[in-house]
Formats: structure tokens, sequence, C-alpha cells
């Protein structure tokens, strides 16, 4: 692996099991600050305990977590977002039923006065969330519109603008693109890049290569909850990513499935003809 | 990837115009107090028009209600931040029996089975013993991770358990009196029972209490971390951790909050009625939950305001008074009660889908 800068955060050789069940083994990985490693795969790959290691909300069975060249132990999230490693997680880091501004200095509410009279600055935390969110190029009206009113990718980009506002130095994304239409998604990568240009060390979670490609300059590829592959962008072409994402042999084997499946008659059958023409499409595209 | 979805239509000026138009009038509709203010209106001028010729509206009236409304607004003060914060106590009522029980077997005379202490001190214990039991409660909630219904409901039998069987055992008696021989007694009558005499009515010094519980409730839920905490504990308790609140002590912290007010109500009572009775309170957490419901607090925690758990025990006592006052038969009051809690919640329900909607 090419050495330019040492990681941001790494971890090496991380395993993580719940009783007999095996969710990561031996799973190395690293960010530097300034560039986006992509964590793709399937589902089921261990993509989310992987995450929750990484924010401290899993502590793993063995292996190593350094973060700045000095190995850490996190106990709880909060630990990991003391030290600037905020993570944002798919539909789990906003609610939905209070007020934007509420939500954006949720946990790290600014104060002023002292003593019984310490309080929550109102005021500050309005207008610093309406300029945070300006800055993002999203435009809210009223600070008091409730998050549950904002669309999927308003939130995801509301909370990167938080994560970027604390300080975060690295910013770890789970699925952010992922329950997000082509317009939407397109938005969220682009914050995902203003992140990149700012300095910030980006993990970005995904099991979509078309998302994970543009903006990535690292990809780590889980399988089964071990590292099936581990590139950098002038390695891989995005074909090449595409394929081994979801495995083309396995595409293979699904698609014979689904057209016997087929010959069952039927609306269904037709229906199901159809999805397998279309992943026959799609392994043509990939031969190409 | 070449399926061409249309852009969705976003010019930004109407966007613009779109979200000022909901913005006024969501602000409005979304106040969750709303539906118990229109409440209070409502139900008084039911009572008002049903209980003319009784002098309903009358400043003695006014004040029997507001007096029936202080000790059950406290509890529901602090019941409404729990309940925001995303928890369920039905153990306060026995806390009050509890609490107030506690104070009378400590001040009562040793030759009767009590000890025999002045009353500030039993006050405090009693307090001691409160915090204590409010800390069980949420321990064991924040541990086992149950519903704090459940949990709170076998605390519900094991306080008041506790109350009649201690009581019992020391003294032989499950009604203690006679607190105004107790030293110390003066004081604690001015401050938790006295009577303010007013426009020829009677105002107890509890209804203070009531408002300014209820503006304390109000400035730690809207202007303070903690109020945060709580909307997000809530509102939902995972998002929340995961932002770096401290979820746990937060609940915690609230139901020591809950069984405080339970205390003060208890003291409250005591000092009035100078005594206790083993079976005080009994119902007491229900009433709570139904000032705190019909004042526009979701149930199930994250949205709500104490100035509407205020209301909420307003409306209580209109009706408690009302029915009184117009001489049905005080039977029916857990009836008209049940149909209030019924329209308030169906009321409020469709005050908020409308809201939501926008």
């Amino acid at each position: 692996m090419s050495d330019n800068g040492t990681p941001l955060l790494e971890i090496q050789n991380v395993s993580k099991y719940f009783g007999s069940v095996i969710a990561l083994q031996d799973v190395s990985a690293f960010v530097r600050a300034g560039e986006v490693t992509c964590l793709l795969g399937d589902n089921g790959a261990g993509k989310s305990t992987l995450i929750k290691v990484l924010a401290g909300v899993h502590t793993p069975t063995s292996g190593h977590y350094y973060f700045e060249g000095e190995e850490q132990h996190f106990e709880s999230p909060r630990d990991a977002l003391d030290m600037g490693i905020a993570t944002v997680f798919q539909d789990l880091s906003m609610i939905p039923l209070m007020a934007v501004w509420r939500n954006f200095f949720l946990g790290a509410e600014p104060t002023k006065g002292w003593g019984p009279l310490k309080r929550f600055d109102v005021d500050f935390a309005k207008q610093t969330a309406l300029e945070e969110l300006h800055k993002m190029g999203i435009e809210i009206r009223d600070p008091d519109q409730t998050v549950g009113t904002l669309s999927g990718g308003e939130r995801q980009s509301v909370a990167i603008a938080r994560a970027v506002y604390f300080g975060a130095k690295v910013l770890i994304l789970d699925e952010p693109t992922a329950a997000l239409g082509v317009k939407q998604a397109g938005v969220v990568l682009k914050y995902i890049l203003q992140a990149r240009n700012r300095g910030i060390g980006v993990i970005f979670i995904t099991h979509n290569p078309h998302h994970a490609y543009p903006v990535g300059d690292h990809f780590v590829i889980l399988r089964r909850g071990q590292v099936y592959g581990d590139f950098t962008k002038a390695e891989l072409p995005l074909e090449q990513l595409v394929q081994m994402m979801a495995g083309g042999a396995d595409l293979e084997v699904l698609q014979h499935e689904l057209e016997q499946a087929a010959r069952g008659g039927g609306e269904e059958a037709d229906a199901l003809a159809g999805v397998a023409e279309n992943i026959g499409d799609e392994l043509e595209e990939l031969g190409d | 990837m070449a399926t061409d979805t249309a852009p969705p239509p976003a010019p930004a000026k109407k966007a613009d115009e779109r979200v000022r138009e909901v913005g006024r009038l969501s602000k409005v509709l979304t106040r969750p107090e709303l539906g118990a203010v229109a409440g209070v209106f409502l139900v008084y001028s039911f009572f008002a028009i049903m209980a003319y010729e009784n002098n309903f509206i009358s400043w003695l009236t006014t004040a029997a209600i507001l007096n029936r409304a202080a000790p059950l607004g406290i509890l529901a003060a602090a019941v409404s931040l729990l309940i925001i914060g995303g928890e369920f106590d039905l153990s306060i009522g026995s806390l009050v029996g509890f609490a107030g029980m506690s104070i009378m077997v400590l001040v009562f005379p040793s030759d009767a089975g009590g000890f025999g202490w002045s009353l500030w001190p039993a006050i405090f214990v009693a307090l001691l013993i409160a915090i204590a039991s409010g800390a069980f409660n949420g321990m064991l909630v924040v541990t086992t991770k149950l519903p704090s219904f459940i949990i709170t409901l076998a605390t519900l039998f094991i306080f008041r358990g506790l109350t009649i069987a201690l009581t019992r055992l020391r003294t032989n008696r499950t009604q203690l009196g006679n607190l105004d021989e107790v030293g110390g007694f003066s004081l604690a009558d001015t401050l938790f029972a006295s009577e303010i005499h007013l426009f020829g009515a009677k105002f107890r010094v509890s209804i203070l209490w009531w408002i300014g519980l209820t503006v304390l409730a109000t400035w730690v839920l809207l202007r303070t971390r903690p109020g945060n905490w709580i909307f997000g504990s809530g509102g939902d308790a995972n998002a929340a951790r995961n932002q770096g609140v401290p979820v746990n002590r937060t609940k915690v912290a609230l139901f020591i909050t809950t069984a405080c007010a339970a205390w003060l109500v208890a003291v409250v009572q005591v000092v009035q009625f100078t005594g206790a009775d083993t079976l005080r309170g009994t119902l007491q957490e229900f009433y709570a939950i139904i000032a705190v419901v019909i004042g526009g607090t979701l149930l199930t925690g994250g949205y709500g305001s104490a100035i509407g758990a205020f209301f909420g025990a307003l409306i209580f006592a209109m009706v408690q008074q009302g029915i009184i006052i117009t001489g049905v038969d005080g039977d029916w009051f857990r009836v008209f009660v049940g149909v209030v809690l019924v329209v308030a919640v169906v009321f409020n329900q469709y005050v908020r889908q409308k809201a939501a909607q926008r």
C-alpha cells in the first residue's frame, strides 16, 4: 500500500463475536485526513457491526483501534465523539419530533450563564443551526421546524453539517444514500466531498458502488465478516468494483433460479421474468 | 442507471411560500398545550352554564377548584417531564402515602410506636426516602431495560404494601394524627398549608407551589441542556445515546423528580390534615397521567409540555368541583373523568395530525 501520510484512524485485525456468531473476523481498514474510504458490502457482510465498532458502540472482541497514531479503547460513543470521531447513523441520528435546532445541538448544547442559572443558549443555537445548514446549501426558513418534516436527504445533510460543525476529524457515514432518490443521493455525495475538502477523513459505508466510486479514494470490500479486498481508486475500475460487490457468479445463479421460477406461469412469474432479464442485462453490462 | 426520474419541481420561491405558510399555521397548532387550553374554556363554560344557579362563577368556587388542582398539578408537572422523557411512574400515588406515613411515624410519640422526632428532620428524612425510592425505580428500569410501566406497577404495590405493613408493625394503626402538637409545625403550616384570603375566598399556598413548579419544569424543559436531553431520550433513546446524551442518567433523574413531587404533595397533605392515612395518594398516579395526557403530552414520549399538564390538572379539578357543585351524585365523577380523557386525547391527536399534514 502506498504511504502518503499516516492514517488518521486505523483498525487492525479487528474481530467481533456475538456468542457463537462471528460478525467480524480480522478486519483491517484505515482512513487518512482529507480522504474518503469506502466500506462496501452487501447485506450481512458485517457493515453495521463494523460501524458500531468504529463509533465506539461495540468494543471489539480482539484487534487494535488507532486514532492519530494512538491505541484507543472506547467505552461509549461519547468517548469517540470527544476525540473527533463522529458517526452519522442511518435513521438513528435525528429525532423526528424535535426541532431542527434542538436536534443539531442534541448532546452538545451551548450554554450561557452559570450556577443554577446555566441555561441552553437558545438564540445562539437557532442562529448557528440556520447558518451551518446554509453553508451546506440547505435552506430552512424556520429552525423550529421538526426534523420529521424534512426529507431523507435533508436529514442526512443536517446530520453531516452537525458533525462537521462539531469539529469532526473523522466522519463515519452509515449508508447515507441508501433510502434516497437519485437527486438527493447526489446532494449527500456533494457534502461528503465538501467534508473531505475541509480535511476531514470520511468513512463512507454503502452497498452501492455507483455512489461509492465517484467520491471514494480508497475501497474496502467486506464479505461475510471478512475483508474481501482493499484497493485504491487507481487500482480498481468501477466495473470491477461493481462485479466484486455483487459477486458475478452469485448473480448468474440468481438469474437462473428466477428464470426457473418464472416458468411457473401467472402474473408473478411475468414479474420475476422481468427481474431475471434485468439481472441478465446488468451482467452483460459488466462483461463489456 | 439511466432511469430518467423527473427532477422534483423545486423553484426556490415556491418552496419558500410553502414553508412560510406552514410555519405560521403549525406554530399555533403544534403547541402541545393548545388542546388543554381549549379544554379549560370548554369545561368551564359547560359548568358555568350547568351550575350557574349554584354560583359556579364565583371566587369561592374558583378557590375550591384551584385548591383541588394544586396537589394534582404538582405531581403532573413532574410526571409530564417523565412522560416526555419516555417513561411512566405508576408508583407516585403509593409514594405520596409512603412519604406521608414516614413523616408521621417519625414524629409520632415513641410510647405509641413512633420515633418522637420533631417535624423538620422527619420531613428531611422523608425526602431522602423519596429520592431513594425514585432512584430505585429509575435504576431498575434502566438496568433491566423492562418497560417502566411494569417496574413501577410492581413498586406501586411494594411501596403501598410497605406503608401499610411498616406502619401497622410499629404503631398498630393505619391512621396517625395530631401532627399539630409536634415541634416545628407552625413553620411547616405556613409554608405548605396556609391559606391566603383574597376576594373573600381562601386560596391554599400549595397553589403557589403548583405554579412555581410548573414554571420551573417549563424552564428546565425548554431552556436547559437536561431539557433537551429529556426530549431526546423520549423521542428516540438510541439516537440520543448516539449523540452522546446521558440517557440513563436523565431517566433516573426524572424518576427521582417524580418521587420528590410525591414527597412534596405528601408534606402538603400531612401538614394540611395534621396527619396521614396509609391509603393516602391512592389512584393519584393515574390522575396525574390523565392530567398530563389531557395537557397534550404524547404518551409515547418525546413531545409535550409542563404547561399543558398545568391545564390538565385544572380541567380535572374543574370537573370534580363542577360535579360536586351541580349536585350530581359524586358517583358519576369517574365517568366524567373518563369521558373528558377520551375527548381530550382524540382532540389532541386530531390537532397533531392536522399539524403534521401541514
